[in-house]
């Protein structure tokens, strides 16, 4: 059967063909359709999770790998920082059952926060990693990853990067697929239990097999050679090894190898493949993983060999390759133009401008919009966190002043109201990223006395990355419902003594309720509960009375709804983006914006 | 063959539905296809593309700069955007419709496409279609990812027949939405047909 899918639908479908029991994970672009991908294909007996973050993902994971199971886990590269507790101690104590932990690369970033290399994550945690070039390589590669997994009883990484991810091809899967037959969790305390006198020994055990792994991998099918060489090689991997053939299709003299596997380096594959070459350019996105092996393979055999990359500044280190960028080194190392006519568009009229925004009818434009109001004149700190709720930095509502990581909004409006007292500090979070990483964070505001405003933005989903269910949403991806975890209730049950749910859109009492608890001292919580305008469709319109509108522009300035837009002579709403949530109808100082709203 | 298509527009659109047809219908005439789309928070008001590259002689999941055969741009300022991926005996496919962003209704710079085209015009073969204009009869702009596939593949720059695409059209389109859908396709169908003679 031939299924056209993205590369994490390849990833999910090579995990089921693998006969995985479990899959688990958190969202986060580029990763997220992998468990979305397993949802929707039959799976029978295998259980599914979106967990509360990628550290419960990886734990729950290794415990179902502990029992014999085939265990799968998806993130994004962030991810597996929150996630590398786990990791780094699985790796010492060591699997019965695959364990593959799938962590998306973001080279560009795209969107992310960093543009870290989960290669770097196989080295330092020791453990192998994967590294396909394609859709079609990653639905075999993460076949081949449970069976290393399962050989070697070690977890495994599968890297791949955005351009793989969301890259569509054509895959063959079997018609028949089944989880694996296992044998359950034998208890043995030596094994299971890591202890200081255990990871000394494994540490050892570890390293031994890394270096018959590196020469398994040496003959490993997708490190590969190709093309006829005067004494110049490329060394590549991912999607840069796809620019590469891409440029070098109709011409080159130059050798091309691919390594699949940073880690542990096939070094006696890549002394073979050296042998005649004189210089070598490494291509590959993030961090110089294949370079710095080659730099050591060739110090340590004494080899004549030059060799350009990134650190000796001929590939950049930051931002994604490219087709084109890829061609302009190889014509510089090889001699050769390998880029098409590209037009001259120096000319071109200025482009629009097109950040992300929030969308139109966004509950968190109205929530932004009521603090704002609330605070006008007072000094005050907004520490925002990772979400749609980020874009409420952009112009004109500007009330993100930190960005962090997962959870950091609320630990940080604790610092500043340690180091910072005449100000008032929110922390901005939304429902997902509350059970991913901030309650405890809210433990932490409550017994070390923080003065603090805890902003919740819940919508009822986990927007950005595409609606996946959370704790809060009562349904998870076995298709049950289940009890919603309350929000407030566990705000209480932490010990914050003011806990208040508001609708959002009703901004004049939102305004009062912040500027009341803008006087009051400790960790005060407010709820901004209104559903995600993806979840509940709504036929409502706002519109503009052209008779009325004096063109002032205020709705436009103060809200930057992308509904609204001018024509030169009044304000216009967009009838197919707005939502007729009303927020405008509140700014408009002649009452030219009607229609249905909220109230 | 090797036939390389890029999609754009802004998020919201209808880009992706558009170039999973032409995706599907290429595999449908027996064609190897890879295609690739940004996603994530470009998706929110943000420049959108899908690259659609059918044949064996494809590696880059995206289209080199200069290699795309035909430009399907939903908006105008985006085909001026996408404008280095065509190739240069391309065709562009263009809405003349412009979407003012946010910053732009900020900052009042008077954008409305109308340079955009301007521009267009003295650089590449274009088919302008208003989206305005052709959406009119059907009530909505929604409908306007089948018209301007409908001028693609009446045009002949698709190379793909306009019974192949309406067949992946009745598979990909919710049942109740077939008809009109089908509808705005062939409506496109009759636009690209006239512009091409």
């Amino acid at each position: 059967m031939r299924e056209y899918v993205m590369g994490n639908g390849a990833i999910a479908l090579g995990a089921l063909a693998a006969g995985v029991n479990l899959v688990a994970g958190y969202p986060g672009t580029p990763s997220s359709e992998i468990i979305e991908t397993v949802s929707k294909y039959p799976h029978e007996g295998v259980h599914l999770e979106w967990s509360v973050n990628e550290k419960a993902a990886l734990e729950v994971a290794a415990a179902a790998a502990y029992s014999g199971a085939r265990a799968l886990v998806t993130m994004k590269q962030m991810g597996l920082n929150v996630a590398s507790d786990a990791l780094m101690s699985v790796a010492y104590v060591g699997v019965k059952g695959g364990l593959v932990v799938v962590s998306a690369d973001d080279p560009g970033p795209i969107s992310s926060q960093t543009e870290q290399d989960t290669r770097r994550y196989a080295s330092f945690c020791r453990i192998p990693v994967f590294d396909p070039s394609s859709p079609e390589e990653a639905f075999e590669m993460v076949q081949d990853a449970f069976d290393y997994s399962e050989k070697y009883g070690r977890p495994v990484l599968l890297r791949p990067t955005t351009r793989i991810c969301h890259a569509y091809a054509s895959i063959e899967i079997p018609e028949h697929y089944a989880p694996k037959a296992y044998d359950g969790f034998q208890k043995d305390s030596r094994r299971w239990v890591i202890f200081p006198k255990a990871s000394y020994l494994n540490h050892g055990k570890m390293e031994a097999e890394n270096v018959e792994i590196g020469r398994e991998f040496s003959s490993y099918r997708f490190n590969t050679a190709e093309g006829k060489s005067s004494g110049k090689a490329v060394v590549t991997s991912g999607v840069s090894y796809a620019y590469v053939k891409e440029c070098l299709k109709h011409s080159g003299d130059v050798k091309i190898i691919r390594i699949a596997t940073a880690f542990p380096f096939p070094e006696d594959f890549a002394l073979r493949e050296l042998e005649g070459i004189r210089e070598v350019l490494c291509l590959e996105e993030l961090s110089p993983c294949l370079e710095e092996q080659i730099l050591i393979t060739a110090g340590r055999h004494h080899l004549d060999l030059t060799v350009h990359g990134k650190t000796d500044g001929t590939v950049p280190f930051n931002g994604e390759n490219s087709a084109e960028l890829t061609g302009e080194i190889l014509q510089k190392f090889l001699g050769t133009s390998f880029s098409a006519d590209v037009r001259d568009l120096s000319d071109a009229p200025p482009l629009p401008v097109r950040p992300p925004v929030l969308c139109a009818g966004c509950p968190h434009r109205a929530s932004f919009y009521a603090v704002k109001q609330a605070m006008k004149g007072r000094k005050t700190v907004f520490c925002g966190d990772i979400g749609c709720y980020t874009l409420g930095n952009a112009m004109p509502l500007d009330m993100v002043d930190t960005c962090l990581c997962m959870g950091a909004g609320i630990t940080m409006a604790q610092g500043f109201s340690h180091t910072d007292h005449d100000a008032v500090c929110f922390g901005f979070v939304g429902d997902s990223t509350f059970f991913a990483s901030g309650m405890t964070g809210v433990v932490n505001a409550v017994c070390n006395e923080a003065d603090m405003i805890l902003c919740v933005l819940d919508n009822s989903t986990t927007a950005m990355t595409g609606h996946q269910p959370h704790p809060g949403t009562g349904r998870n991806m076995m298709g049950h419902v289940v009890d919603k975890v309350d929000i407030a209730k566990v705000l209480e049950g932490i010990g914050v003594k003011t806990v208040v749910t508001v609708n959002p859109f009703d901004t004049a009492a939102c305004v009062d309720l912040v500027r009341k608890l803008a006087d009051e001292k400790g960790v005060r919580a407010v709820i901004f509960k209104a559903p995600c305008i993806a979840l509940v469709k709504s036929d409502r319109k706002c519109s503009v009375d052209a008779d009325k509108c004096i063109h002032c522009k205020k709705c436009i300035r103060e809200i930057g709804c992308p509904a609204l837009t001018t024509d030169g002579k009044t304000a216009v709403i967009d009838p197919g983006l707005c939502t007729g949530c009303g927020l405008c109808t509140k700014i408009c100082p002649t009452g030219a914006i009607g229609g249905e709203t909220h109230e | 063959m090797n036939k390389d298509v890029m999609v754009c527009g802004v998020g919201g659109q209808g880009t992706v539905l558009a170039s999973k047809i032409i995706a599907a219908a290429a595999m449908e005439e027996g064609s190897t296809v890879h295609s690739a789309e940004t996603i994530g928070m470009a998706q929110r008001g943000g420049s959108v593309t899908s690259h659609i590259r059918v044949g064996e002689d494809a590696f880059s999941p995206l289209i080199p700069f200069g290699g795309a055969d035909l430009l399907l741009a939903f908006e105008v300022g985006e085909a001026v955007r996408n404008l280095k991926y065509l190739k240069a005996d391309g065709v562009a496919v263009v809405n003349t419709a412009a979407v003012m962003p946010v910053t732009e209704s900020l900052q009042s710079t008077g954008y409305d496409g109308s340079a955009m085209a301007a521009y267009l015009r003295d650089r590449c073969t274009c088919i302008f279609v208003n989206s305005e204009e052709v959406c009119r009869p059907f009530g909505s702009s929604r409908f306007f990812n089948m018209i301007i596939l409908g001028v693609a593949a009446a045009s002949g720059k698709l190379g793909i027949s306009t019974e192949t695409l309406l067949k992946e059209i009745e598979k990909r389109v919710p049942a109740r939405y077939t008809d009109i859908n089908k509808k705005a396709f062939l409506a496109g169908c009759e636009i690209g047909g006239k512009a091409s003679r």
